[in-house]
């Protein structure tokens, strides 16, 4: 058994705040400019030059990208032979999290009660955290930081199975093309098809770390994929949502099996930042 | 067309602006989003006097980042100005509102109470925070300063590069 100290998961998660907050993937970059060069209309070229001046002030000066900072959302990945020293996983990501963004001057986006009276709790907790076992001895931590804007258009449908793939395809394409320019457009579009409810949303948002534009490694998943992409690029929303013709990075779909009776689909989207950050331990 | 302007706005000067005319915007606006909206309203319906003046301003719907050492202020982007619908009207129709800045669509009552006061709306970079950071010349905080990120901040810009989104006659980018 491998003893990982709650002390350097602390340690980790501080930094990865800022990595998450400040540093625009690679994959997302070379996706922002690739869809620069498709751009014909001066105001999108110009959104799309602001993107990337953006993300070269942010990751020099350590600003963060957004000043969304977010929900922190991780998903952690935890090796069977590994074990903390004391506490709990869930305690040490808040502890990082509560310092992470302190040291680098993050928004404290969190109220404590959704519904009376929306006190700020100040240091950005409770953290959501979705945990993996899996083999070996070491723990992988992603923080995807989301921010309200995008989280706000996310959507979920209980499909008749009789609606089929034209029914998950036109249920998606509405989602992301009535989301307009809130969710900061061009976004990339999480998709969890099956499962239960919460599991289709948990896939879709799951859906959103994978590297931007890699197909489904299913070729029917990835057709749809791609057809779902062009759909969406085709509505013409663009950067923003006013106009041009990238509206969509990329469509990633997650499924699983689901009952008989059911086809559950849900979207969440990403905003152009699409942020990340992983560390092992 | 393109223009440089600073507040505080007289109604001809909006009434001018066309929706996909580029605008520098410099000079002072107020931050204000989803709470400060609320209290504002709550002191409408009370009669009670608002703590900043808003004829003739611009409200940016942002909630910034605190300022790094050395800064005005940290990542200062715009967000979703959909949630503020519930009370732009009020502020257009009762303070003389003439600007908001924020980050996609309006709905038909917010552009109906801009096309009868004359106010337009402005869409900010959404997601270019630290860029639209570097236009901030100096922040203060004037107003509900417990709401942390939500308080009213006297914001100083130097070029915020903006798009007229809906303009006072209601054409519409969206």
């Amino acid at each position: 058994m491998r003893i990982i100290t709650f002390d350097s998961i602390v340690t980790a998660v501080t930094e990865l705040c800022g990595r998450a907050a400040c540093d625009l993937p690679p994959d997302v970059l070379a996706a922002l400019k690739r869809a620069k060069a498709a751009e014909s209309g001066e105001l999108a070229q110009d959104f799309f030059d602001q993107y990337l001046r953006n993300a070269d002030l942010a990751a020099t000066a350590r600003l963060p990208l957004c000043q969304d900072t977010g929900f922190a959302v991780f998903f952690a990945e935890l090796g069977r032979d590994a074990m903390l020293d004391r506490g709990t996983l869930y305690e040490a990501l808040t502890a990082g999290v509560r310092a992470g963004y302190k040291k680098f001057y993050l928004r404290k986006s969190i109220v404590a009660d959704p519904l009376f009276d929306r006190k700020n709790t100040t240091d950005n907790t409770p953290v959501i955290l979705h945990l993996k076992q899996v083999d070996g001895d070491a723990l992988k931590l992603v923080l995807a930081p989301k921010g309200g804007g995008s989280e706000n258009m996310s959507a979920l449908k209980m499909l008749k199975p009789s609606e089929g793939r034209n029914g998950v395809v036109d249920f998606v394409v509405d989602a992301v093309v009535r989301a307009g320019g809130n969710p900061c457009p061009p976004t990339v579009v999480g998709v969890g098809i099956g499962g239960t409810a919460e599991y289709a949303a948990y896939m879709a948002k799951n859906a959103l770390l994978r590297e931007i534009g890699a197909p489904s490694p299913d070729p029917r998943y990835a057709e749809l994929e791609a057809e779902i992409l062009q759909k969406i690029n085709a509505s013409g929303v663009g950067a923003q949502g006013l106009g041009g013709n990238t509206t969509a990075l990329a469509v990633h779909i997650e499924f699983h099996p689901c009952h008989l009776a059911s086809l559950p689909v849900a979207v969440n989207l990403n905003c152009h930042a699409a942020r990340h950050a992983e560390v092992v331990l | 067309m393109k223009y440089e302007l600073t507040p505080p706005f007289d109604e001809k000067t909006i009434r001018a602006l066309r929706a996909g005319d580029r605008v520098e915007l410099s000079g002072i606006v107020y931050t204000g989003r989803d709470a400060a909206h609320k209290r504002l309203v709550a002191m409408l319906d009370a009669g009670e006097t608002l703590p900043v003046d808003l004829a003739g301003q611009a409200i940016y719907f942002v909630g910034p980042c605190p300022a790094p050492p050395g800064r005005p202020i940290g990542s200062a982007g715009p967000t979703t100005s959909g949630r503020m619908d519930a009370y732009s009207p009020r502020l257009i129709a009762e303070c003389a509102l003439r600007g908001m800045i924020g980050k996609g669509d309006r709905n038909d009552a917010v552009k109906a109470a801009m096309k009868e006061y004359g106010c337009v709306y402005f869409a900010a970079t959404g997601g270019a925070g630290a860029l639209i950071a570097n236009s901030i010349v100096s922040a203060e905080i004037v107003a509900f300063p417990d709401l942390g990120p939500e308080a009213i901040y006297k914001l100083e810009l130097n070029k915020l590069p903006l798009v007229v989104a809906i303009d006072a006659e209601g054409n519409s980018l969206y």
